[in-house]
C-alpha cells in the first residue's frame, strides 16, 4: 500500500526534479566550476586556475565599489520602501477619522501606488532616464532651467547618480508593499483599533502599539525580499546609467560587474567568481535577516 | 552523442540558461577537445568558384542591426552571391545582440558561416582569435577579384583594412567600411553666420567664443554618456601633436605611453573646451540626444564618425548640409600636418572557422568586396568602404562627400588606435575617466595616471592575450 504510494509520488516528482536539477542546480554547479577556470566563453576547453579569480577579486577596486553600492542599497532600500509603504498602508486603511477607515480617496491612491509595479523594470528605467534628463527636456530639470538654476546631473553627477537610482528603486517597489501591508492591516480585527481609539489612543499610538507589532511577520518577509532585490539589482542600473554603472563606476553593482566581465570582457571565469561571491552574500544576508528579525509571535 | 561527458552536459545546460532562444544550438555540444562535429566542407575550386564553396550546404549570415541596418545584406550582397550560386541556400539573420545570440553557438561548435561582429555587444575578437575560432582570410585575399579574374582581391582594397584585421600577422577579420572621424557642422549654418572651419587651435577657440557670444547656440558638445566620442578626438589631437607613435605606443602597452607630453597637451586643450564651451547638460546626454540638438541648431559642432549623416537621416533638416573639418593645427611644432585625421577601416566581418561551410562565408566576402557590392552599399548606407574606387559613378550625400574628400586629402596622415578592440577593459576605464575630466572632476594628470595604471595592469595580466602593431 505504502510502497505503491511512494512509487506513485516518485513517478510524478521525477520529471520536475530532473528538470530542476538540469536547469537550476546544474548551472549553479557549473558556475562554481567555471569560477575556478579562466574560461573566456568561446573555448570548449577551459583551463583550471584554482583560486586565481578570487585573488584577483580582492584587488579589484571596481568590484568593491560595486559591493559598497549594493550594501548602501541593502540598507536604505528596505528601510525607505518599508517605511513609506507602511505609512501609506496605514493611511489607506486606518488613517481616517477614528482610525477605522482610510483617508479620503484611499481607493484611488491604492491604484496609483500600485501602478509602478505593473510596469516592466526596463520601462521604468527608460522613463526615468527622460525624467532625469539634464537639459530642457528633463521633467525635473526643465523648471530648474526655467528659473535660471544650473540643471542637476541626476545621472551624470557621480555624487548624485546613486541616490537618483535609489529613488527609482524605492518608487517602483513601494506599491507592492503598500498592497501587502494593506492586506496585513485589514486582517487585524477592527475592534482592536476601535477599542484603542475609545481609550483615547491617537494615530501615532494606533500605529506603533497595534499596527506595527501585528504586522511584524509581513514586514519581516518584505525585508528579506527587498534585501535580496537590493543585492541583485541590475536592470535599472544597466539601462539608466551612462557606461552601465557609471558615470565612472559611481552606480555600479555586483550584478552589473558580473554582466560586464562575462559579456563585455569575456572573462566568464572571473565573472563566475563574482557570481559565487554574490551567491554567498545573498544566502548570508537572508539567514542573518531572518535571525535578527525573529520575534515572539503575537496571536490574534 | 554517446560520448557526451557529464561536464559537457552541464555546460550545455548552463549555456541554455544563458540563452534560451538558441537552445537548439546547445543540443549538440562540441566533441572532446572542441573539435567541430564535421570537418569544414571544401568543394572543388574552379574559375567560377575560386574558393571552392559547397552549394549543397547553406550559408548562414548574421548581420548586426545597428546604424547601418541590414538591408544592404538582403538587397545588395545576398542577391550578388545568389546570382552566382543559385543553388546555395542563404539564411539571413539580424540581431542587435551579436554576442548573446552567437556566443553559445561558438562554444557549442556550430557557428554560422558569416558574422558581422559589430556594435556594443560584439564578441571579443581577442578571445575568438585566442581560441582559434576564426577562419584565416588569406585564401580570400589571394583569390581573383569578383570584377577582374586577373586581379587578386588583395589588390582591390585598402591595405590598412588587411593590416587592421590581422592578429599576429594573420588576417582574420574583414574591416569593410571605412570610418572617418572629424568635427561635424552644418554648412548652411556656417555660411549663414559667416563662420569658417578653423585651421588653427587659436582660431578654433575664437570660433567657440564667437558662437558662445552670439547667444544662439552652444559652441560644442559630444555624446557625454559615451565619452569614447571625446577621447577619440583627444587621442587624434595627441597623434597630430606627437606623431603616429603616440597611438602605437598606447596600443602596444609601452611603459609610460600615456604619460607623454602630446597626450597631456591634447587633454588639457579639450579640458578647456569642456570647462567653457559645452552644451548645457552634455555629460548626461547620449549620442542621439546630442546629435538631435545639433540638428535642431542648439549646438554648432560635435565630434563624430562618418556614420553620423546616415544615422541622423530621419531627423536632419533637408538643407542642413553636413560637413566635417579635421582637427586644427595645435602649434607650429605639430608632428603631423594639417588635415591629419582619425580614419579606420571598421565594421568587422568574420568567417567562423568551425562553421559547416566556411568557404561560402569567404565567397560572400568576395562578393562584398566587388565594385558593385561596395558601391551599392556605399550609396545605401552612406558609408565609405575599403574597396578602391567603389564611389566611381555613385552619388554621395554632402557629409559623406566631405569625409571622402578629407580622407583623400589626409593621404598617409590617417591615424588610428586599436586598444578599444584589443582591450575592452582599458577602453572602458579611459572612457570613464575622460567623462570625469571633461566635467572637471578629474585633473588631466589624474586622468593620465588612471589610463596608465589600467594599461600597466593589462600588460601584467597573463590571462589577456596581447597584440602588437
Amino acid at each position: 500500500m505504502n510502497y505503491g504510494r511512494t512509487r506513485f509520488v516518485t513517478g510524478f516528482l521525477a520529471i520536475p526534479v530532473a528538470l530542476y536539477v538540469i536547469y537550476v542546480i546544474a548551472p549553479y554547479a557549473q558556475a562554481f566550476y567555471i569560477a575556478f577556470t579562466n574560461w573566456r566563453g568561446v573555448s570548449a576547453d577551459p583551463q583550471f586556475v584554482g583560486l586565481e579569480n578570487f585573488r584577483r577579486l580582492l584587488d579589484d577596486d571596481v568590484f568593491w565599489k560595486a559591493v559598497g553600492h549594493n550594501l548602501i542599497l541593502l540598507i536604505l532600500m528596505p528601510v525607505l520602501t518599508i517605511g513609506i509603504a507602511l505609512l501609506f498602508a496605514f493611511l489607506l486603511n486606518s488613517g481616517g477619522r477614528g482610525g477605522t477607515g482610510g483617508v479620503w480617496g484611499s481607493k484611488f491612491y491604492r491604484v496609483v501606488f500600485f501602478f509602478p509595479q505593473v510596469l516592466a523594470v526596463v520601462v521604468v528605467a527608460v522613463l526615468f532616464q527622460q525624467v532625469f534628463r539634464p537639459d530642457r527636456s528633463g521633467m525635473l530639470n526643465a523648471p530648474l532651467i526655467a528659473l535660471g538654476f544650473e540643471p542637476v546631473g541626476f545621472l551624470s553627477d557621480t555624487d548624485v547618480a546613486l541616490w537618483a537610482l535609489l529613488g527609482v528603486l524605492v518608487w517602483q517597489a513601494v506599491g507592492f508593499y503598500v498592497v501587502l501591508f494593506s492586506a496585513g492591516i485589514s486582517s487585524i480585527p477592527r475592534d482592536m483599533f476601535e477599542a484603542a481609539s475609545i481609550d483615547g489612543a491617537g494615530g501615532a499610538q494606533l500605529f506603533f502599539r497595534i499596527t506595527l507589532p501585528l504586522l511584524w511577520d509581513t514586514i519581516q518577509v518584505g525585508w528579506v525580499y527587498l534585501g535580496i532585490a537590493a543585492l541583485d539589482v541590475f536592470a535599472v542600473v544597466w539601462v539608466m546609467t551612462a557606461e552601465h554603472g557609471g558615470p565612472d563606476s559611481s552606480t555600479t553593482v555586483m550584478a552589473a560587474e558580473i554582466y560586464r566581465n562575462a559579456f563585455q570582457y569575456f572573462r566568464f571565469g572571473y565573472a563566475s567568481a563574482m557570481g559565487v561571491v554574490l551567491f554567498f552574500f545573498t544566502i548570508g544576508f537572508a539567514a542573518l535577516a531572518l535571525r535578527l528579525s525573529r520575534r515572539e509571535r503575537i496571536e490574534f | 552523442m554517446t560520448n557526451l561527458s557529464r561536464r559537457e552536459l552541464l555546460r550545455s545546460a548552463a549555456l541554455a540558461g544563458i540563452a534560451l532562444p538558441v537552445l537548439s544550438a546547445c543540443a549538440s555540444p562540441a566533441g572532446p577537445g572542441g573539435a567541430s562535429p564535421a570537418a569544414p566542407a571544401a568543394g572543388a575550386t574552379s574559375a567560377a568558384n575560386p574558393l571552392g564553396l559547397v552549394e549543397t550546404s547553406p550559408l548562414e549570415v548574421w548581420i548586426f542591426d545597428g546604424g547601418l541596418g541590414d538591408a544592404y545584406a538582403t538587397d545588395v550582397h545576398e542577391p550578388l552571391v545568389k546570382g552566382k550560386f543559385p543553388k546555395l541556400e542563404i539564411k539571413h539573420n539580424t540581431t542587435k545582440e551579436i554576442a548573446k545570440t552567437l556566443q553559445p553557438r561558438f562554444a557549442g561548435g556550430n557557428p554560422p558561416e558569416l558574422v558581422n561582429n559589430s556594435g556594443a555587444n560584439a564578441m571579443d575578437f581577442g578571445a575568438l582569435v585566442q581560441d582559434g575560432q576564426l577562419a584565416d582570410l588569406t585564401p580570400l585575399y589571394d583569390a581573383p577579384s569578383w570584377d577582374d579574374p586577373a586581379v587578386k582581391v588583395r589588390d582591390t582594397i585598402d591595405p590598412a583594412a588587411i593590416e587592421l584585421g590581422s592578429y599576429d600577422g594573420k588576417p582574420y577579420v574583414l574591416n569593410y567600411a571605412s570610418t572617418v572621424w572629424g568635427i561635424w557642422y552644418s554648412q548652411k549654418l556656417f555660411e549663414a553666420e559667416g563662420w569658417q572651419p578653423p585651421k588653427t587651435w587659436a582660431e578654433f577657440l575664437r570660433l567657440c567664443e564667437t558662437i558662445k557670444k552670439s547667444g544662439k547656440m552652444a559652441p560644442f558638445t559630444y555624446a557625454g554618456k559615451h565619452p569614447f566620442y571625446i577621447y577619440e578626438t583627444i587621442l587624434t589631437l595627441a597623434a597630430k601633436i606627437g606623431g603616429k607613435d603616440v597611438l602605437k605606443n598606447i596600443d602596444n602597452l609601452e611603459d609610460g605611453a600615456w604619460q607623454v607630453e602630446p597626450v597631456k597637451q591634447a587633454a588639457t586643450a579639450f579640458a578647456e573646451i569642456g570647462a567653457k564651451y559645452l552644451l548645457q547638460g552634455t555629460a548626461g546626454l547620449d549620442h542621439v540626444q546630442t546629435q538631435t540638438a545639433h540638428n535642431k541648431g542648439q549646438v554648432a559642432m560635435l565630434p563624430c564618425g562618418s556614420w553620423l549623416e546616415n544615422e541622423q537621416k530621419d531627423s536632419t533638416p533637408a538643407d542642413f548640409g553636413y560637413a566635417m573639418f579635421t582637427l586644427p593645427d595645435f602649434g607650429s611644432s605639430d608632428a603631423l600636418p594639417y588635415g591629419t585625421l582619425h580614419a579606420r577601416p571598421g565594421e568587422e566581418f568574420i568567417v567562423p572557422a568551425k562553421s559547416a561551410n566556411p568557404r561560402a562565408g569567404l565567397e560572400y566576402m568576395r562578393a562584398m568586396l566587388s565594385k558593385e557590392g561596395a558601391g551599392k552599399f556605399m550609396e545605401m548606407v552612406s558609408t565609405l568602404t575599403v574597396v578602391k574606387g567603389a564611389s566611381e559613378g555613385r552619388t554621395l550625400k554632402p557629409g559623406l562627400k566631405s569625409a571622402s574628400t578629407a580622407l583623400a586629402a589626409a593621404g598617409d596622415n590617417a591615424v588610428w588606435f586599436l586598444f578599444r578592440k584589443w582591450y575592452v577593459e582599458m577602453h572602458d576605464e579611459v572612457a570613464a575617466a575622460t567623462g570625469q575630466f571633461m566635467n572637471g572632476k578629474l585633473t588631466v594628470d589624474q586622468w593620465i595616471e588612471r589610463a596608465q595604471k589600467k594599461a600597466d595592469s593589462i600588460k601584467n595580466d597573463s590571462s589577456v592575450k596581447k597584440f602588437k602593431r
